[in-house]
């Protein structure tokens, strides 16, 4: 009966898991549901807080029309704002200008898918990986210094820049799965602390002269632009800012699909993010899947600061990472850590702040879309509460009905005949 | 008490786990509830403890409607539960137990242990149970720890006892000690529900038993129905008890030695204590023992789980010694593997069958192509597996922990035997699986020996390892007490559970 701990050790990393499985496992009517709910609760919060909403509130009882009007008025200002900022510009004058939105919506998307597709990696072998900003950072030291400092012909500067990011990332990662290995130092700790270390060393070399200071510059750490032969190329005409980092992202999509879904490598993460014992049991080393599962997760994280290094205008400063690592968490959260659902994630999450600036222009403060965006991984990460929302269908209890599903498959043939 | 349940019905959304479920019990009988796995007898009983709440029926004592809405008031009522993990607090001594969340108390809020001493006296006494109300749980064998979770009904004045597989973890003595103990608390107007799945215990004890299969109760039988009706009756058709098999036909390699192995368990403790044993090519080797004497930890030592003590202990394969290879490599040297415990160990329940099929394969031919898994392979051999091995299963494309007990032990069973192996080590193949399954997967096991394979059987039901062995070896805190026959008789094998060498 001494083994009583150990029990109970196990059961609070299964509860963890749980969850982490519950929220992955979602299904896609539950995330559309949250997205709507956060965007019905935004509307709240412009409502609330509108000052012509508010003054029409003061005599609501005398002209309730008024009041109603004016939040009507507000939601609809403050999405369709959004809208055109992000999508389509209704009030451009001609085509052109009106498709620049969606333009800006994929090259803000691209990062995050790309950071995104990291974690949701991590995600499936059971790793929380809350260190991609110090993986981007990292990994900006060497795009940096190969973009900057190096010679290199078209295209080659590019993809060498590249790999050097994923390589830089890839072996920031590995060090916390090789410390989790070794010591069982728990990732989460780990990566938020090499995530301090990581932005520091970044900005230290950008502020030391001969490292990354950019050429005369003193004082604000600042690097040169990146080499025209490094920085990536628009996509379209200069009038649009799409990049190729676009190209990039879509290529991650793919390849992350490839890597876990049809690759024994993938299986092998995922066997072990499901049931490591059993992976052991398998013949599976699950601390060195620990590793290398940390490294891939944070070379896409890697593509990611690639993606914002090479296509820096005026110069590399130590926000370039700009949240991307952070916002990642929320992009493989709401993409339940599938390769299409990221890029989905990674779509509406750019939209949100491609459109940001236009709300901002009709009055509507664009922190209602960081709380949106807030709200909506909280009704994924939080399932009862959106099936307590909605009246879905309670999942019946797990053990009972696998059970009660055994004993219904363990009948001889009788339905087969009955059929 | 008597304790009737009318019409119970309980579901779990469109599925229904009891359906109309009468039962009756007698003031002081012992009513066997006797199903395979998964039948709905624990849903019952959890029904009747007030851990579910009925959807349909009711629950009466002595004539009175009841309405649980919990455990508290089941027990209030006067229904005690022995579950099959116990519930005590290991460093607690068997007085603090009993008296756990019913603690009886002297002026300002005291403990009086005293008083809970004195019970524990008055019930051990009349009873015969032999416990020591000073005793520490952890010190206590599991025997004795049973008896305390008895006493812990009875003094809530328990009128109807609950045993939920009471006898799992006792060795046969044990087993008949305490039926020595139902029958006299049957005879003190105690009412006994005997939940269980073995034939011989509910022949033994019980005065009247119900069967349940699928939800249902199948029909009432008595202790004198011969095992083979009692066994129909619970599966629905007609079953073979008995595994045929011939004499082992034993290969000239010795497949397996075992060296004299020291290994520790999580709590750094020695659990398994100078081990050697050796399995000869042909021949099923059985160890026996009750629970946790360190079989557990023999088996992933085997494997690779568990490291060997340096310097204590060898383990070799035909003839080569394999104390230094990786599981990995133990496997692709010709170790069949299946783990007692299949949900943790042997299958990944959020993976299909074919995924599961492929668990320890992912390294190269049949199922993959260098890195690329070769589905169309993958899915073609699981198919071929399902039927070959009598999976129950829509398709091969059904995640494993939708499926049975027996059905995700056959996915095991498919996976292991279908390697190229030359040992195959089985811990507890049986458990949880119903009846069907269990002959099927003895046969399985019975041709993989005659095949000129060594078979490692590691069970703790003493009836399997009767109907497999080919020789028998007993481990009891670590050491094997002996290694007997096949032909060794059921009272020889008890004793030598229980530490005494034959």
């Amino acid at each position: 009966m001494n083994n009583k701990k150990e029990v109970a050790v196990d059961a609070e990393q299964s509860t963890a898991n749980q969850v982490l499985r519950e929220i992955l496992t979602g299904s896609p009517v539950r995330t559309l549901l949250s997205i709507l709910v956060g965007f019905l609760v935004g509307a709240i919060f412009m409502v609330a807080f509108n000052p012509e909403v508010l003054n029409a509130m003061s005599y609501i009882f005398g002209r309730p029309a008024d009041a109603f009007a004016a939040m009507g008025k507000t939601i609809s200002d403050g999405y369709g704002a959004l809208f055109r900022g992000a999508i389509y510009n209704t009030q451009a004058s001609d085509f052109a200008t009106a498709i620049r939105p969606i333009t800006e919506t994929l090259r803000f998307a691209a990062p995050m898918i790309m950071a995104g597709l990291g974690i949701g990696l991590g995600f499936r072998v059971g790793l929380f990986n809350i260190g991609a900003v110090g993986q981007m950072a990292f990994a900006l030291i060497g795009v940096t210094y190969v973009s900057t400092r190096i010679e290199l012909p078209f295209i080659i500067h590019s993809l060498v820049a590249i790999i050097v990011a994923v390589v830089f990332a890839g072996a920031w990662g590995g060090i916390v799965g090789y410390l989790k290995a070794k010591t069982g130092a728990h990732e989460v700790i780990v990566t938020i602390m090499l995530n301090y270390v990581a932005l520091n060393l970044f900005t230290f070399f950008l502020r030391t002269p001969g490292l990354l200071l950019e050429e005369g510059g003193a004082g604000t750490p600042k690097s040169d632009p990146p080499a025209e032969t490094a920085a990536l190329p628009n996509l379209f005409t200069d009038e649009y800012r799409l990049h190729w980092g676009l190209v990039l992202a879509v290529a991650a999509t793919f390849f992350y699909w490839w890597l876990m879904e049809r690759s024994t490598i993938g299986y092998r993460f995922r066997m072990v993010g499901f049931n490591s014992s059993a992976a052991k049991a398998s013949g599976i080393r699950v601390e060195r899947t620990f590793v290398w599962a940390m490294a891939a997760s944070a070379a896409f994280a890697g593509l990611a600061a690639a993606n914002q290094g090479l296509t820096s205008v005026g110069g590399v400063t130590p926000s370039i990472h700009a949240n991307i690592g952070f916002d990642a968490i929320t992009v493989a959260l709401l993409g339940g850590s599938r390769a299409g659902g990221i890029f989905l994630a990674g779509l509406l999450f750019g939209a949100f702040k491609a459109g940001g600036p236009a709300m901002q222009v009709v009055g509507v403060a664009p922190e209602i879309l960081n709380v949106v965006q807030a709200l909506i991984v909280m009704f994924i990460a939080a399932p009862p509460l959106i099936r307590a929302l909605f009246r879905l269908p309670q999942p019946p209890k797990r053990k009972p009905i696998s059970e009660w599903v055994a004993a219904k498959f363990s009948k001889p043939a009788n339905k087969k005949v009955a059929k | 008490m008597k304790l009737e349940l009318r019409g119970v019905t309980k579901r779990f959304g469109t599925l229904v786990a009891n359906d109309r479920i009468n039962l009756t019990v007698e003031p002081g009988e012992i009513h066997a509830l006797l199903g395979e796995n998964g039948a709905g007898k624990s849903t019952l009983m959890n029904v009747l403890y007030g851990l579910y709440q009925a959807d349909e029926g009711q629950i009466v004592l002595d004539g009175v409607a009841q309405n649980f809405k919990g455990p508290g008031d089941a027990m209030a009522a006067g229904i005690g539960m022995v579950h099959q993990h116990f519930m005590l607090i290991p460093v607690f001594t068997v007085a603090e137990n009993v008296v756990l969340g019913n603690e009886p108390t002297k002026k300002f809020g005291l403990l009086d242990l005293e008083a809970a001493r004195k019970k524990v006296r008055e019930l051990s006494d009349r009873f015969g149970f032999d416990v020591d109300p000073d005793a520490v749980i952890e010190d206590l064998p599991v025997g004795v720890q049973q008896r305390v979770e008895i006493i812990k009904s009875l003094i809530r004045d328990a009128k109807v006892l609950v045993l939920d597989e009471p006898t799992a973890v006792l060795t046969p003595q044990e087993t008949d000690e305490l039926m020595q103990i139902m029958r006299d608390l049957a005879k003190s107007g105690t009412s006994i529900i005997f939940i269980t799945h073995k034939l011989r215990e509910v022949q033994a004890v019980s005065d009247k038993i119900t069967v349940i299969r699928q939800g249902k109760v199948v029909g009432e039988a008595k202790p004198t129905d011969s095992a083979s009706e009692l066994a129909t009756m619970m599966v629905g058709r007609e079953v073979d008890l008995k595994v045929d098999k011939a004499v082992a036909k034993l290969g000239d390699t010795m497949t397996l030695r075992v060296e004299d192995i020291h290994v520790e368990d999580d709590r750094k403790q020695l659990a398994v204590d100078g081990v050697s044993f050796n399995v000869q090519a042909g021949e099923v080797l059985a160890i026996a023992g009750v629970q946790g004497n360190g079989q557990t930890e023999l088996a992933e030592a085997l494997l690779g789980l568990r490291p060997v003590l340096k310097g204590r202990g060898a383990i070799a394969l035909n003839d080569k010694y394999i104390d230094h290879l990786s599981v990995r490599k133990r496997l692709e040297s010709g170790i069949g593997y299946v783990p007692e415990d299949r949900k943790k160990d042997g299958l990944v329940g959020e993976f299909t069958i074919a995924e599961n099929l492929m668990l320890n394969g992912s390294y190269g031919k049949p199922f993959a192509k260098g890195i690329s898994i070769d589905f169309a392979n993958r899915d073609r051999i699981a198919d071929e597996l399902i039927k070959e091995f009598d999976v129950r299963t829509p398709s091969a494309s059904t995640h494993a922990e939708k499926l049975s007990g027996g059905n995700q032990q056959k996915v095991v069973v498919a996976r292991e035997l279908s390697r190229e192996v030359n040992l195959l080590i089985v811990s507890q193949p049986t458990r949880g699986v119903d009846v069907g399954s269990i002959e099927f997967i003895h046969e399985r096991i019975i041709a993989e020996r005659d095949q000129g394979k060594a078979v490692l059987l590691i069970s703790t039901e003493l009836d399997e390892v009767l109907a497999l062995a080919d020789r028998i070896a007993v481990m009891y805190r670590g050491k094997i007490v002996g290694i007997v026959g096949a032909d060794a008789t059921r009272e020889t094998l008890g004793k030598m559970m229980a530490g005494v060498s034959a």
